[in-house]
């Protein structure tokens, strides 16, 4: 059984677990073997668990309260008392605070806090009965699409060693594919569960902005930022977003208050008769022609499968990487005021008034990115620039919202490129933030425009790196995203696919 | 300093920003207790603490409040308000910036009306906007370093801004004492000003009439009505003497020192931060639909100044009768409450604005506390008006039930309890024309020079006969029928 565990798809897993065919405990053991040797670089190892080949997934373990929780979740299932996903292992980006494990959200200026409480998405995901297998790297604050900002190192990519995973849940999208948990959280502000998703050959979603609970998710861009599910397939995503979703108003201002939903009950209906949308922005010359094949042929798979393909416009595409690039670091050079070092987090040692110990905590508790995206926010934000900078990128985001609903005049959802190329090589962009903003041109659109966006696996591209394709669905839309992914899912097996085939080791 | 008169050739102008704390049980934007005196950090939530992940919830009665005083003060309740976020670091400012409204408050306009003497003032508001209070910083009981106290933190406080409508340091504390009685009569704000629950900042500057407006000095944290005036009279005195001298005023924050009785600059506009303002992308637009406002005002206590109108329709009292006895809300039940059953009400206003105010001052009580019961009152009034009493001996009888109140449940049971002292005081006052008139022919048998004197036509000489009949009827006699009854007398 045990080899076969890792290949199972989350219901299969929890029907095994639930027939006892499997124990959490022996689920929860194979996955910490294989997980434990994939810390960061620098992330603490109290374990001394060897870290020979370690793609950089993990940041933290905590195996006695990972067993302790599977031996709960055996207990209930031998008294007949399972949950939907009771004893299947999850791990969560270190973005999500626990009460369990440490939370550093990929910085020294976190390193060794711990939360008082979880996280609301980690709460819910707990109360199905998923097991906590430990936290993911990502980017420090969720801020990069590469995760070579993190402060405990960067993420490898599973198919190829020598290539980035994406970010900024690059920790979570390498895990999966590297079938070190068998599913995962991440979250996405601008493309940060969609893009390491396409990147790892995996699939994620982020829902309609205000579907999860922001509440213990660390923020980084409050208006932007939105958790979702990543896992292999279209069905185990459907099936965790379920889990996740659901009103928090209590908590959190902007959650939507909507009754949680099955996202799992349309995944069987045919698709024939679907407009799907094709934008013209999407397919321009800044895409590699790796990737636009890749996409083309996922295009006509679903035209093949009955669906319609319909040219739609969305002209502001360009701009969101200025709209975003403004709006994100304006909202995360506030949310991150309260890292100052006077109630928690890095203190600076020597210091001689208060000034100073701000700017020397600061200095040393945020990487170089963090602290970019700081100043450029507080820029956009101080007297006499508000106006051009702040003030015009939010029409021009409510601009871009209207595109949307103008192109989903004429289609049920869009399809498109998650991103122009596929994933680079480590260090390669790493002194051209420009470049990595770039990079994210065709995940912010709908990020700005707060719609629910999804990467599926499509095929391989440049140097057998995964090809994502882009579903974006008009807001509340996730059941026929999930819908058409399943569908496809079903007709394809690129979601099956795993690195090593055709990756190269390191 | 009287109002609006010129100091030194110069005019006094004056606006006021008030920072008051609602009365909500929890916070703005948490569940934490709000309870003034707890130890340091015990009333403060993870959301208070500003832990990472943590968001704020608008707390409901943080709004209703600040409905119930927009309706107080007559202002426009905005449809739609939205919170900002002001940064700066500071220690006690747990998320590096406070959660406000800046372009869009929740009360927009209104006004405060009262009186300062018998001259009637009414200062315009600009706004009326909810944001949260930071925590506290302790310099003592520390070397070397500052504890931080977060219970604070999150406490709801509606800021209320004025235009410069005030004229002098006189006015600006009746603006303030109108306020105050405004936000405790409607109950959003205990009013408590050594609790910090009602501080007062005081922009201040001067200028030679007809000139524009001079530059503002902003005098922080006046939690008392007595150093507001001393702190603003010193700023005006301050500021006068720099332009004498030839000094132009910098704008600056100053603070007011009460040991020293100065005001002292804290910092000026040059180190004034950016606060960076922009919409909380935490919370969305605060939106007050018009069947709430609808509802809060339906379940709103009467007004000061609703009341105060209704007095003078209802009862016909003068203006200033109608304001003073609205100072609170105790005191217009009592007069209220007295009116109603004596039926005398401007009698009734003057007996409460005159003998029991001053023996509840004097005694240090309010009118929920009065020896002396409204019924009670009443049956006093009662007997003066249908004459049993005189004026004064009115006011023996409030003296003697002062010290021991009869019971009194109702009028009919008052009125004999009054009745009784009366008697046995032997306070009734004579009314009989006949023993009225057997008392003058007596003193006007005794004192012949001074019939003489009236009678050749010295008015004054009439007085001294009523001083000698009220004095002979030990000042039982009704002057009025002595008045009568005396020019009947002497015309025969």
């Amino acid at each position: 059984m045990q080899d076969a565990i890792q290949d199972l798809s989350l219901k299969a897993l929890a029907q095994a677990l639930k027939d006892q065919r499997v124990s959490a405990t022996q689920v929860a053991e194979h996955y910490l073997g294989l997980a434990q040797g994939h810390l960061a670089p620098k992330a603490p190892n109290p374990l001394n668990t060897p870290q020979d080949h370690s793609c950089g997934a993990f940041v933290s373990f905590n195996p006695e309260h990972t067993l302790a929780a599977a031996k709960a979740s055996d207990e209930r299932i031998a008294k007949g008392q399972a949950r939907a996903l009771e004893g299947v292992p999850i791990a969560h980006k270190d973005i999500f605070v626990t009460r369990d494990f440490p939370t550093t959200a990929g910085s020294n200026m976190l390193n060794h806090y711990r939360s008082p409480f979880d996280a609301t998405v980690v709460s819910r995901l707990a109360d199905v009965g998923l097991v906590n297998l430990g936290k993911l790297n990502c980017d420090e604050f969720a801020m990069g699409s590469a995760n070579e900002n993190s402060a405990w190192g960067s993420v490898q990519n599973p198919w190829n060693r020598a290539h980035i995973a994406g970010g900024s849940s690059g920790g979570s999208a390498a895990a999966v594919a590297m079938g070190l948990a068998p599913c995962a959280t991440g979250t996405d502000t601008g493309g940060s569960i969609r893009q390491p998703a396409a990147f790892c050959g995996i699939t994620g979603i982020k829902p309609t902005y205000g579907r999860a609970s922001r509440y213990g998710m660390i923020a980084y861009a409050s208006s932007l930022d939105q958790a979702g599910p990543m896992a292999r397939s279209a069905e185990d995503c459907a099936l965790l977003l379920s889990a996740m979703c659901g009103s928090d108003v209590e908590r959190d201002s902007t959650s939507l208050d909507l009754p949680s939903e099955d996202f799992s009950r349309d995944l069987e209906r045919p698709i024939s008769g679907l407009k799907v949308g094709i934008p013209k922005e999407f397919f321009g010359p800044g895409l590699s022609p790796d990737v636009k094949a890749r996409v083309q042929e996922a295009l006509s798979q679903l035209k093949a499968m009955g669906a319609q393909l319909v040219d739609v416009e969305l002209p502001k595409t360009e701009l969101s990487i200025p709209v975003y690039y403004i709006l994100a670091p304006a909202e995360a050079s506030s949310n991150l005021s309260r890292f100052d070092g006077v109630k928690f987090g890095h203190r600076a040692k020597d210091f001689h008034n208060l000034d100073e110990m701000y700017r020397k905590s600061r200095s040393e508790g945020f990487g170089q990115e963090v602290q970019r995206r700081i100043m450029v926010g507080a820029y956009v934000l101080s007297h006499g620039y508000y106006d051009a900078y702040y003030l015009q990128a939010q029409k021009i985001r409510r601009m871009i919202a209207n595109d949307f609903q103008n192109a989903f005049k004429h289609c049920d959802l869009i399809a498109a490129p998650v991103a122009p190329s596929v994933a680079w090589k480590l260090g390669e962009l790493n002194d051209d933030p420009v470049a990595n903003y770039l990079a994210d041109i065709f995940t912010l659109p709908a990020s700005l425009a707060g719609l629910p966006g999804m990467s599926i696996p499509c095929g391989l591209g440049e140097q057998g790196l995964p090809v994502g394709l882009q579903l974006m669905g008009n807001y509340l839309n996730e059941s026929l995203m999930l819908n058409v992914a399943h569908q496809y899912q079903t007709q394809t097996s690129w979601h099956l696919a795993k690195p090593g085939a055709t990756g190269v080791a390191a | 300093m009287s109002s609006s008169a010129l100091i030194h050739g110069f005019e006094v102008v004056i606006g006021f920003e008030t920072h008051t704390q609602l009365t909500t049980e929890s916070k703005i934007f948490s569940r934490a207790p709000t309870a003034f005196g707890a130890a340091p950090n015990t009333q403060a939530c993870a959301v208070d603490m500003a832990l990472p992940g943590t968001l704020p919830v608008m707390n409901k009665g943080a709004v209703q409040r600040a409905i119930e005083f927009g309706l107080a003060v007559g202002g426009h309740i905005s449809e739609r308000s939205i919170f900002a976020r002001k940064n700066y670091f500071y220690p006690d400012l747990p998320k590096g910036y406070q959660i406000s409204q800046f372009e869009i408050p929740v009360v927009q306009g209104g006004e405060v009306e009262f009186f300062l003497g018998t001259e009637k003032k009414v200062v315009r508001l600009v706004r009326a906007h909810l944001e949260e209070d930071a925590g506290k910083s302790l310099h003592e009981n520390f070397t070397d370093q500052t504890g931080i106290d977060l219970n604070r933190a999150g406490t709801p406080l509606l800021e209320i801004v004025t235009e410069p409508d005030m004229r002098s340091s006189a006015e600006a504390v009746a603006y303030a004492k109108e306020l105050h009685k405004i936000v405790t009569w409607i109950g959003i704000c205990d009013g408590n000003m050594q609790e910090g629950s009602f501080r007062c900042d005081a922009n201040v500057s001067v200028r030679r009439p007809g000139e524009p407006l001079g530059t503002r000095r902003e005098i922080k944290n006046l939690n008392s009505f007595k150093f507001m005036q001393q702190a603003i009279d010193f700023e005006v005195q301050w500021q006068i003497e720099q332009i004498l001298d030839g000094h132009s005023i910098q704008q600056a924050t100053v603070l007011f020192n009460p040991d020293t009785g100065e005001t002292r600059s804290m910092r000026t506009k040059e180190d004034a931060a950016d606060y960076r303002y922009f919409p909380d992308p935490d919370l969305p637009p605060l939106f007050i639909e018009r069947a709430w406002v609808d509802q809060v005002r339906s379940e709103m206590t009467e007004l000061p100044r609703v009341k105060a109108a209704r007095f003078i329709d209802t009862f016909g009292l003068p203006e200033y009768d109608a304001t003073t006895l609205t100072q609170t809300q105790v005191m217009a039940d009592y007069f209220e409450h007295l009116a109603k059953l004596c039926k005398e009400p401007k009698t009734a206003s003057n007996w409460v604005m005159g003998e029991l105010s001053r023996r509840l001052n004097q005694a240090d009580l309010g009118f929920e506390a009065s020896p002396v019961s409204a019924t009670l009152m009443a049956a006093i009034l009662v007997r003066i008006s249908d004459g049993s009493l005189s004026n004064n001996a009115g006011k023996t009888v409030l003296d003697a039930v002062w010290q021991d109140a009869p019971d009194a449940e109702n009028l009919d049971q008052a009125l004999s309890a009054i009745d009784q002292v009366i008697e046995s005081k032997g306070l009734k006052q004579i009314n009989d024309s006949g023993a009225l008139k057997a008392i003058i022919a007596e003193v006007m048998a005794k004192n012949p020079d001074n019939v003489t004197q009236y009678k050749a036509g010295k008015e004054k000489a009439f007085n001294a006969l009523v001083g000698q009949v009220m004095k002979a009827s030990q000042g039982k006699a009704n002057p009025k029928e002595v008045n009568d009854l005396l020019k009947a007398a002497l015309s025969e």
